[in-house]
């Protein structure tokens, strides 16, 4: 059975191992964590949130300053999807976001039953409204 | 000389020992400060002897019901109240409450609309009254009596927020508590508006009530009145708005005697007790459906308000079984003399905001949504500071606190078939607005702020974008105000207000809820100037969600030396709509034009002076090469972003001029990409060999611990921490002494002191 733990990633309960949703790459153990079967790219913060302001005439420009604070960007290395984003304070190790028990997945999800699709929440409709 | 002494075995106390010791302690307090006993706890009170009894008596749910919808009519009532009488703007706007308490002090019931976490904090002045005035002859507590309320080492977030708490008896037998609380602004601080940033210690901060009667007989006494309107710049709005919560209080109290009437006592305490039991109960359920694990984050704050420096919130949450711990160890030392301290209540009272408000709206609002969810922290920690500390800007830990458990809290969800919302990215967590304050145009000495704090764009949902301006973290259902209003009290015009900040952008499959730009200017005054307190001008203060990024950053911008309100009158060409184009092209001649971050300590200004800044981004998910191309174009349509950023970081490929899209080079230019990400990005293994470093840069002042050691809490550099159980004083130096002492180098570097004597 495989779980879907993310937007881009499952968990195979009878490997116990991370996957790609999108390209069914096997990332790595989910005994640990799933960047350490990603690549890495250490983005420079204005390439995304670009200066509104003129960076040559201010000081602040509506761009995080790139000495304080980076994003690491992981992708699959087999498909190039980004799977997560971090914004991090330079030299900061990477968190291990996310520490599943698999023994406890494993008992839950044996009553539950596989899900293909995840189940995306309830939708707010819209109201009539209160007409004349 | 020495003196020698025998030591001698301590002897254990009897019984009667202790209870002498205990009421000798009692009989001889010096003062009644905050409460560790009663701040320390959020969970409900032991069910009483009152309500055991009364619950075995009522077995219908249907009466319960009846009687919690008449409650809840009732305080919804007084809510309505409340908004439409109030003098304050944030009551105006929503940023008000009314709840009924149970004999105990739990919250029940709170109003449908308005900012539940002030309501789901009023029960630690509430129990504080309790335990002290009760059964103290010099105060007690009666039918009639009024309490007021402000100081946040007594409960509630900022001492902006002003209670009126009242006992609700039934022949002689308190059966219940009402209370109403509105973010009044003004309380008499350093600063007008009553977020001081300056505050150094909690002296700075103005008025600050330890729960107290003020209400004696239904009315309010005047002697003390009077003493608190002296006590703040606004004391017409003082008398006025404690009219209205007192009114608000009896409205709610009038409906809870028709309840009594009707149905009895007991049913009403029955009522109460199990709404509460009921909410506690199926928390513990739902979390059960999530999966266990741990799931660590943290978010930045870039600033005291005073300066710029990197401060840490430090979050791991695990779910076991039915089990729900917040660990925020690891978090920045508090501050000594700075404001961005907050109480663990204010922190606990924002996260319950992330499950009333984002994950399980449908529960009812109360206490007991969040009662039995675990919280550990630091002492003396930026998020548990010491009631030495100043918090009058709690907000600021409060708001990234609450993004932290938001953050990570949607990583849970993701796979939990059972959803009460969708998942959803963080929402944009700062108060980007104008603090203002001065004499009006009509002489009156005002102090406050504008309701744009309140248009904190959303965050993305798994199948949606996040919504423009939607809503501020701690009240789902509040206005933005109509600016004209505003202006017909206040000296200054928004002259641009609601105009989305093009490319001010939070990408992603779903991209978040955008901000918007507000410039402002004083008119009609000599007297009068404004404040921001906000972080996120260097570093983001959220996250972005499986691989969606965060919102970018908001400073503040300044034009000075021009008076506006000329230019529009001789010469209206040269004003233009957008922070991007006054900044860019500086179209008014010996003007000067400045930047700054959002942490603007209070400032005078002059007539037709620009201040500018912008609302926040909420945070994008997903990857955005996977975004619908034609979302891409509609964005550009609707001025959020630009064509050159859409194309570059979108890799939509369109036509300029018809915005047509050409989906193959569309494919083809992603698919390309989704290559060179491979290439430029290396394996994990490798990339930490040369990323990690073992303590913070030595080119930031660092707050927090590093890594996963949250033994050890760093205080500015590598070479100052403190462990982190024991608290040692964390004071800044004045940015004043700070840029003086730079220059002073500079100067001496040069020779240029002049032989100064020292």
């Amino acid at each position: 059975m495989k779980v879907l733990m993310t937007e881009y990633l499952r968990i195979d309960l009878e490997t116990e191992n991370w996957e790609c949703r999108v390209c069914d790459h096997v990332i790595g153990s989910a005994k640990k964590s799933y960047k350490e079967g990603l690549l890495v790219n250490n983005r420079d913060p204005r390439e995304i949130h670009p200066p509104i302001l003129d960076p040559e005439k201010y000081r602040f420009t509506f761009s995080p300053d790139p000495e304080w604070v980076r994003i690491l960007e992981f992708c699959c290395p087999s498909c190039g999807t980004q799977v997560e984003t971090e914004y991090a304070i330079p030299g900061h190790p990477p968190l291990y976001d996310m520490e599943p028990d698999l023994p406890a997945l494993k008992a839950q999800w044996a009553k539950r039953g596989e899900q293909k699709t995840p189940v995306v929440g309830p939708a707010v409709a819209a109201d009539k409204g209160h007409g004349h | 000389m020495s003196e020698k002494t025998t030591q001698v075995a301590s002897k254990t106390p009897s019984a009667e020992d202790v209870a002498l010791i205990k009421k000798f302690l009692n009989d001889t307090t010096l003062f009644l400060g905050p409460d560790p006993e009663i701040m320390q706890n959020h969970d409900l009170m032991p069910r009483s002897a009152e309500e055991d009894a009364a619950m075995k008596g009522i077995s219908d749910a249907h009466t319960v019901a009846k009687i919690r919808d008449r409650i809840q009519a009732g305080c919804d009532e007084g809510y309505e109240m409340v908004e439409q009488m109030g003098a304050a703007p944030g009551a105006k706007w929503g940023d008000i409450i009314t709840g009924v308490y149970s004999a105990s002090g739990d919250l029940a019931i709170a109003s449908a609309g308005g900012v539940l976490i002030f309501s789901a904090l009023v029960h630690h002045p509430i129990k504080f009254i309790i335990k002290n005035w009760v059964n103290e002859p010099t105060v007690g507590v009666r039918e009639g009596d009024g309490f007021i309320h402000n100081d946040s080492r007594y409960g509630n977030v900022h001492n902006t927020d002003q209670s009126m708490i009242l006992p609700i008896f039934h022949k002689g037998k308190l059966v219940c508590w009402v209370a109403s609380t509105v973010h009044e602004g003004e309380n008499g601080a350093i600063e007008p508006g009553g977020m001081p940033s300056m505050a150094e210690s909690p002296s700075d901060e103005g008025l600050k009530m330890c729960p107290f009667k003020v209400v004696e007989n239904y009315q309010i006494k005047r002697d003390i009145l009077t003493f608190l309107q002296n006590s703040v710049r606004e004391p017409k709005l003082q008398y006025e708005d404690m009219k209205v919560k007192l009114f608000a209080c009896l409205r709610i109290k009038q409906r809870i005697e028709e309840t009594l009437n009707t149905d009895g006592p007991s049913a009403l305490i029955a009522t109460l007790r199990t709404t509460m039991e009921n909410v506690r109960a199926e928390v513990k359920r739902r979390v059960s459906e999530w999966p266990d694990m741990t799931v660590r984050t943290y978010i930045i704050q870039d600033s005291t308000l005073r300066e710029n420096c990197v401060v840490k919130i430090n979050c791991k949450l695990t779910k076991t079984g039915d089990r729900l711990i917040f660990d925020f160890r690891g978090s920045s030392p508090e501050f000594t003399n700075r404001a961005t301290n907050t109480i663990v209540a204010g922190l606990k009272g924002m996260l319950a905001q992330v499950f009333l408000c984002y994950v399980w709206p449908d529960l009812p609002r109360g206490q007991a949504a969040f009662a039995p969810i675990e919280v550990i922290t630091d002492p003396h920690s930026i998020v548990n500071c010491s009631y030495d500390a100043p918090n009058s800007q709690s907000l600021m830990s409060i708001f990234t606190g609450f993004t932290a458990g938001q953050h990570a809290v949607a990583k849970f969800l993701y796979s939990c078939p059972e959803k009460y919302t969708k998942v959803h990215a963080p929402t944009f967590n700062m108060i980007n607005t104008f603090i203002w304050g001065g004499v009006s145009q009509h002489g009156e000495t005002l102090g406050n702020l504008c309701a744009d704090l309140n248009g904190m764009g959303g965050g993305a949902r798994a199948d949606l974008d996040g919504e423009h301006a939607l809503a501020p973290i701690f009240a789902t259902m509040a206005d933005i105000g109509e600016q004209e209003l505003n202006e017909e009290d206040v000296p200054f015009l928004q002259l641009v207000s609601k105009k989305m900040t093009r490319d001010a952008i939070a990408p992603g499959k779903y991209r978040g809820g955008q901000g918007y730009t507000m410039i402002v200017a004083t008119k009609d005054s000599e007297q009068w100037g404004f404040m921001t307190t906000a972080q996120g001008a260097k570093i983001p203060p959220i996250q972005g969600l499986f691989g969606g990024y965060a919102c970018g950053c908001y400073p503040l911008s300044k034009v000075k030396g021009v008076d506006v309100y000329d230019v529009l009158q001789n010469d209206p060409s040269k004003f233009k709509h957008s922070i991007e184009e006054i900044m860019n092209e500086r179209p008014f001649e010996g003007a000067s034009y400045s930047t700054y971050h959002m942490g603007m300590g209070f400032e005078i200004s002059k007539r037709g002076e620009l201040f500018m800044i912008s609302q926040g981004a909420g945070a994008g998910y997903g990857d955005l090469l996977e975004r619908d191309p034609a979302g891409v174009i509609r964005d550009i349509e609707e001025g959020l972003i630009s064509q050159g950023v859409a194309e570059r970081l979108y890799k939509v490929k369109f036509d300029p001029v018809t915005l047509a899209i050409n989906q193959e080079a569309t494919a083809a230019a992603r698919d390309e990409e989704r290559k060179a990400r491979i290439a430029r990005s290396v394996p994990y293994a490798e990339f930490i060999k040369t990323w990690n470093k073992p303590t913070p840069p030595s080119h930031l002042q660092y707050f927090g611990c590093w890594g996963d050691d949250v033994t050890k809490l760093y205080m500015g550099s590598a070479d100052k921490f403190r462990d982190a159980s024991t608290p040692r004083p964390n004071y800044m130096t004045h940015p004043k002494d700070v840029r003086i002492a730079e220059l002073e180098a500079r100067l001496a570097a040069l020779g240029a002191m002049g032989g100064e004597k020292q």
